[in-house]
């Protein structure tokens, strides 16, 4: 074969959403896969590279799932866009693979149809086979082929099967010179999209006989995962599992990493001089990847039950029953799964809001994200709470400390809706976006599939947030240890660094609140990560390994403080955007610095009028 | 008694209903997607109407109210020819469809 005909080629996956594409890929690729954002979207770019059976090179692209090319949300613009040709940096597809649910296949025809308008030579892969094969489905691939005018595999992406065959089709439709016919697709009128439905359904029934034994079990656990009652229960109980997970299971592994990085702290630590070089090495860098690190565990289990039942099928069932209440907060039924997921660490949860497609709906989803109780609160939480709050108990098997804990849950979930609220009337002025999902069929996970995007997640949480946090680390630690202190100085060392000397400088502006100017001084470190407000308060307080040593410094903080001013620091995490990596996260998510400076600006007032109105209150009452 | 007269005489053809007004258990067939709604989506009502016909309501599909949430009944989850797809009724009210009878 000449060099010519060898050449690489480029193949792009497009379907509708939950058809297997990811699958495919999956499948095609193995482990071949890198993954990226487009250029100037935040849109994730999967690809992946193979060879075929007759020695070619194929990139492949996979796109994110939509209906139409008419696209409605940034995922689907991606795909339209690089279907096009249009996507900036991006070469246009010499082919593009068309991922077709088997059994599901009249709203997949008018996507091909669209496809076949854009005119690049097309491959159909009708997936799910076994499924269809079970049911009963017969297809007329032959009729079917000469209908579309386009080559037909049939494949089981979970099994692998068919994978081959594909790959030999794509080469063969290259090799055989399949030029790309001129691109005549428009965005389709109301009247077209009919017309090509119309032309969908010819399709369907003249090469396709309904399944023998149609599937009955969808809706057999639809009656009950979708009963009124029964479902909302379910809905809750798995929500109870995944908590109980997210925060038991994940309490080892967290406290081996933590402790593994104090162990290497103090390693190489000791094997470098003390300076500069060495405080930078151990208490920036390590600390820094440490701090990261430590969130690690509880993702991966929250990821795990979120891909879990998403691969079954259940998320859009869940969005379905938690719609109503969502909505009437001005939230979308699927910004239930981000806004779990932002129990965990809102960054995770900020890219998930990816999955709603309105832009409105979405961007109030990322603008409240941060308010969900996340897991760096904790350990602040836990300092202030055993410090000033008896450990009485209030009732049987309730203890004040705990009440006090669901308390700043309840009350970030709840500032969340009426946050959602008023930004639906303020900047929505009350327009609701429409509400249509479609529900898909369940399918039992397969563990490969499950295992391969946890996996992905993992490695997209940890650039992300290693490319954020790890500088903003480095910086803090810059900004806390220089200028040093003077010799023969008596007050810690921070107190004599930038760090210190801004603590000083704003702590007015905070006395109002209550706030002391060591609490303000913590709260700049605390800026690179909310736990870091712990240790830095032990430095401040000059109490040594403050994390490892919680009672030491929670007696000398209820010492230094009065109750309102405990409960002030507490208000104040609930609502302080106290997370810089978020505030990065919201930018390249939003594209937008005016969205994130709104985020900012709305939530310190709540912040500041929270702590105001709390240490008042407490002041009055006798606490100050 | 109004509010039907009222209902039958914004009906496209007699005898049709809203699928917004549906229950579970209602089926029929689809007959008519039109954007006649004047205001409160975010979305003008020639987009919802294209979102509603890609969503697979369109003239002619047969459907099912399958069921409904527990809050104001609110969404409702639909068979349309053979997938299902949940939609707010407010969103269903452009949808007018042939309820077979009982
Ligand atoms: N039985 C069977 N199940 C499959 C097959 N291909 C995919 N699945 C399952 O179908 C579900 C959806 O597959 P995905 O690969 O996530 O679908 P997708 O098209 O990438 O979905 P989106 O990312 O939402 O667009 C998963 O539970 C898969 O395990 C197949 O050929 N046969």
């Amino acid at each position: 074969m000449s060099e010519a005909a060898m050449r690489p080629a480029r193949v792009a996956l497009v379907g509708n959403p939950n058809t297997g594409k990811t699958a495919l890929f999956n499948a095609l690729t193995g482990s071949r896969q890198k993954v990226a954002n487009y250029a100037g979207v935040t849109v994730e770019r999967k690809e992946g590279s193979l060879v075929t059976p007759g020695g070619r090179t194929l990139s492949i692209l996979d796109l994110p799932g939509t209906y139409s090319l008419r696209a409605r949300s940034p995922d689907e613009a991606v795909t339209r866009d690089a279907v096009l040709g249009r996507l900036a940096g991006e070469a246009e597809p010499d082919v593009v693979v068309a991922v077709a649910d088997a059994t599901n296949l009249r709203l997949v025809l008018r996507l091909i149809l669209e496809l076949k308008a854009v005119g690049r030579p097309m491959v159909l892969a009708l997936n799910m086979y076994d499924i269809a094969q079970r049911q009963g489905l017969r297809i007329d691939l032959a009729g079917l082929e000469r209908e579309l005018g386009c080559p037909i595999v049939t494949t089981v992406a979970t099994r692998k099967r068919g994978i081959l065959e594909l790959t030999a089709k794509v080469d063969d439709l290259i090799a055989s010179g399949a030029l790309s016919t001129a691109n005549v697709w428009r965005e389709p009128s109301a009247g077209e999209i009919r017309d090509a439905h119309r032309e969908a359904q010819r399709i369907l029934k003249a090469h396709v006989r309904p399944p023998e034994h149609p599937d009955t079990m969808t809706g057999r656990i639809d009656a009950v995962l979708l009963h009124p009652v029964a479902g909302l229960a379910i809905l809750f109980a798995l929500l109870f599992l995944m908590f109980q997970a997210v925060f038991t299971w994940a309490a080892p592994l967290m406290d081996g990493i933590d402790a593994s990085f104090a162990w290497l702290g103090t390693v190489v630590g000791q094997g470098l001089p003390d300076g500069l070089i060495k405080d930078f090495i151990a208490d920036g860098v390590i600390a820094g990847v440490g701090s990261v690190l430590v969130f690690l565990p509880q993702i991966l289990i929250l990821f795990f039950f979120i891909i879990l039942l998403e691969d079954f099928g259940y998320m859009a069932r869940a969005a379905f029953l938690m719609d109503k209440i969502m909505g009437g907060a001005g939230l979308h039924g699927r910004a239930f799964i981000p806004l779990l997921s932002s129990f965990a660490c809102a960054i995770p949860g900020i890219m998930a809001a990816r999955v709603i497609d309105q832009k409105r709906d979405r961007l109030t989803t990322i603008l409240v994200a941060p308010l969900m109780t996340c897991s760096a609160r904790i350990p602040v939480y836990t300092l202030i709470i055993s410090a000033f709050i008896p450990n009485a108990t209030v009732g049987p098997g309730l203890s004040l400390q705990g009440l006090v804990m669901f308390g700043l849950y309840s009350a970030g979930i709840v500032s969340a809706l009426l946050v959602s609220f008023v930004i639906r009337k303020v900047f929505w002025r009350g327009a609701v976006e429409p509400f249509l999902m479609e529900l898909p069929t369940y399918k039992l996970p397969s563990f490969e599939n499950v295992f391969r995007n946890l996996l992905l997640r993992a490695q997209i949480f940890l650039s992300r947030a290693g490319r954020i946090i790890l500088p903003l680390m480095v910086l803090v630690w810059i900004l806390s240890t220089f200028p040093g202190p003077p010799p023969g100085a008596t007050d810690p060392a921070i107190d004599y660094s930038l760090a210190g000397m801004i603590g000083h400088a704003i702590q007015p502006l905070f006395a109002p609140i209550g706030f002391n100017w060591q609490m303000v001084v913590a709260l700049i470190p605390g800026f690179a990560a909310r736990e870091v407000a712990v240790a830095a308060l032990g430095t401040v307080y000059a109490v040594g390994d403050a994390e490892a040593n919680v009672g030491a410094l929670g007696a000398r903080l209820a010492q230094h403080w009065s109750l309102a001013t405990g409960l002030s620091f507490l208000a104040w995490y609930v609502f302080a955007p106290q997370c810089a990596a978020t505030l990065g996260v919201v930018k390249r998510e939003t594209n937008s610095w005016m969205w994130t400076g709104v985020m900012f600006a709305y939530m310190t007032t709540l912040a500041y009028l929270a702590s105001f109105a709390v240490y008042h209150t407490a002041v009055a009452l006798g606490a100050g | 008694m109004h509010q039907l007269l009222a209902e039958a005489m914004a009906a496209p053809a007699p005898g049709l209903t809203r699928l917004s007004q549906a229950k579970p258990g209602d089926r029929g067939v689809i007959a008519d997607v039109r954007a006649d709604h004047t205001a409160g989506h975010g979305v003008d009502v020639h987009e919802l109407e294209r979102r509603l016909l890609e969503s697979g309501f369109v003239e002619g599909a047969t459907f099912e109210v399958l069921h409904q949430g527990l809050f104001g009944a609110d969404p409702i989850a639909v068979r349309v020819d053979d997938m299902r797809v949940a939609l707010r009724r407010r969103d269903a009210e452009d949808v007018w469809v042939q309820l077979e009878s009982k």
